[in-house]
């Protein structure tokens, strides 16, 4: 079953890569959004899976974008895979010092301090004169391997990145969730005694998960900024991390590819609402969480679930 | 041959009140030890010393011929001395083949932080030794049931062979069977003795139940404020007249063989 969820999941990937040059500019670039984004709830899911919610990832998200920014601005980096990986090291090198705090904490309290992180960061920035403070800055134009694409043809390039970057890390992710590490996760929820006691230090799988979920979250914010072309205090505010939650719950943390899809649905009712009911696209977006979790409390991704479960009772 | 465990000269204090004091214990490999008390008399935090879980005031702790005193709980876990516990601590929302993949796949894999990413908890190996596990504990029937939904019997049977999937040498058994209905309690107990003998695992057990104790011990220790009152045979130590008096109340009462009442 393991391989072939691999193989359903490479698939879509490479469908999505060979749609995009079929696809107006404005999807591409909305279907980048959605993407990158995904990547920060992909790391909400590596904690939700072990009972912890972070109601701060959009500290890491900040903080890859910014690192994107900066690297362009201060050092005139250009390299957009550098750049996405530079935003991925800043983010995860943060998440392993403060993953020593906040592995000690758990449920309500886990939330709040990771909320209280980012926006001390949200505070600093505004206060950053030279970093242009609430309005922040723009990011330079990338490049890849020297070709320096414009417009759709960058637009376009960023997509594939996005797509690239994502396709690897909801592989790794994957083999981490079938790893020891990480099958811990339902024991850490459901029982850390046993868990201490079976010979691992609860504190360390929990601690690894918030540096996985640094990195994801780096990565998606340095392709935002990528592809928004401008980086700001937002970033790291608590309605932006309030968003990736929300696309989690909209996602279920079932599955790997959930993520993606619950991203660029969550993208796509965003831009809806906004141009069909602008004075009300925020009571759609309330009115989604609702019924999602009155009628779909373990995300999109228990659809499949629900399936293959009925797939498997119709064949014995 | 030298001794599994070697305790000498334990002593612990929580401020002024004094845990236990002067217990010198010697384990020979594949013994089996029932340890006897009254709540308060200190078997509790013996064996919280033991698996490091408490650090004694004074004295030593060897496990063959290392010195584990002080040492945390999950190096001596994976020095090969395990336990489980009064009330059974499993992972309710996993099968009992997970909890026992999980505790497999643990003791068996690597202990660093790299390897453990590496490695999948799904290899044939684990796999393997769960499924033996779980048969030698006779719960094969609930092999694919929910953790939360089984009997108490069966998790406490599943409790215990997690502790014993990772292959200890020295296994402490908190009051293997409190919480579990007199009728059981016999049944319980022939499966869990049967299955460490197969495994020649040394065992520790805390029971308050003296049937028990004379059925299922080679040797019996008795505990009385903190210390051991007597240390022998089930039938020495259930016979020492101290232990009558003021652990098992034989003289007092007239037709009960213990206080096996305790929950």
């Amino acid at each position: 079953m393991g391989g072939r969820t691999l193989l359903v999941g490479g698939l879509m990937f490479l469908v999505a890569a060979v749609a995009g040059p079929f696809l107006p500019g404005w999807i591409v670039s909305l279907a980048t959004i959605a993407f990158a984004n995904a990547l920060v709830v992909l790391g909400l899911i590596v904690l939700w899976r072990a009972g912890l919610v972070s109601f701060g990832q959009a500290l890491y998200y900040c903080i890859g974008a910014y690192a994107v920014a900066l690297a362009a601005r201060w050092v005139g980096l250009t390299d957009a895979i550098a750049l996405v990986l530079l935003g991925g090291i800043c983010a995860g090198v943060t998440a392993a010092l403060l993953g020593a705090l906040l592995a000690r904490y758990r449920e309500i309290f886990f939330a709040m301090l990771s909320l209280a992180l980012s926006m001390i960061l949200y505070g600093v920035l505004v206060k950053s004169e030279s970093l242009g403070s609430t309005d922040g800055f723009s990011v330079a134009t990338p490049s890849f391997f020297g070709y320096a694409p414009h417009q759709e043809a960058l637009g376009l390039s960023l997509y594939w990145l996005t797509l690239a970057v994502g396709a690897v890390a909801a592989g790794l992710v994957s083999v981490y969730f079938r790893s020891i590490a990480g099958a811990l996760a339902a024991p850490v929820r459901d029982n850390e005694i046993r868990v201490e006691f079976l010979g691992v230090s609860v504190n360390r799988v929990i601690h690894l998960k918030v540096m996985i979920s640094g990195i994801l979250g780096g990565l998606g914010g340095a392709l935002a900024a990528l592809s928004i072309g401008h980086v700001d205090p937002n970033m790291a505010y608590w309605t932006t991390s309030g968003s990736f939650v929300f696309i989690t719950i909209l996602a279920g943390a079932g599955s790997v590819s959930a993520a993606f899809v619950g991203s660029l649905l969550f993208e796509v009712v965003r831009s809806l609402a906004f141009d069909v009911i602008p004075q009300l696209w925020q009571m759609t977006l309330g009115a989604v969480l609702l019924l999602t979790i009155l009628f779909l409390p373990d995300g999109l991704g228990s659809l499949v679930t629900r399936f293959k479960r009925r797939e498997k009772v119709k064949t014995p | 041959m030298s001794p599994i465990l070697s305790v000498r000269d334990l002593e612990k204090t929580f401020g002024s009140l004094v845990a236990a004091r002067d217990i010198s214990v010697e384990v020979p490999s594949q013994q089996t030890v029932g340890v006897i008390g009254a709540n308060g008399a200190g078997k509790t935090t013996f064996i919280n010393m033991i698996t490091g879980h408490l650090r004694p005031t004074k004295g030593g702790i060897w496990f063959e011929d290392l010195e584990i005193t002080g040492k945390p709980s999950r190096e001596i876990t994976r020095l090969g001395i395990s336990r489980s516990f009064q009330v059974a601590q499993v992972f309710p929302s996993l099968t009992v083949l997970d909890n026992m993949c999980v505790a497999a796949a643990i003791a068996r894999g690597p202990g660093n932080w790299l390897g453990r990413i590496a490695t999948s908890v799904q290899s044939a190996e684990v796999k393997t030794a769960a499924e033996a596990t779980i048969e030698l504990f006779q719960i094969g029937a609930y092999r694919d049931s929910i953790a939360s939904t089984l009997p108490q019997g069966v998790r406490k049977l599943l409790d215990i062979g997690m502790a014993v999937v990772g292959s200890p040498r020295l296994l402490l058994l908190d009051e293997p069977t409190s919480g579990i209905s007199i009728g059981e309690k016999f049944g319980l107990m022939n499966v869990v003795m049967s299955a460490l003998k197969t495994r020649k695992i040394t065992v520790l057990f805390v029971e308050h139940d003296m049937d028990i104790v004379g059925r299922f011990a080679d040797r019996v220790l008795a505990f009385y404020d903190g210390t051991v009152i007597a240390d022998g045979t089930p039938d020495e130590t259930l016979g020492d007249p101290r232990v009558q008096e003021l652990i098992t109340g034989t003289r007092l009462k007239l037709n009960t063989a213990g206080n096996g009442g305790h929950a």
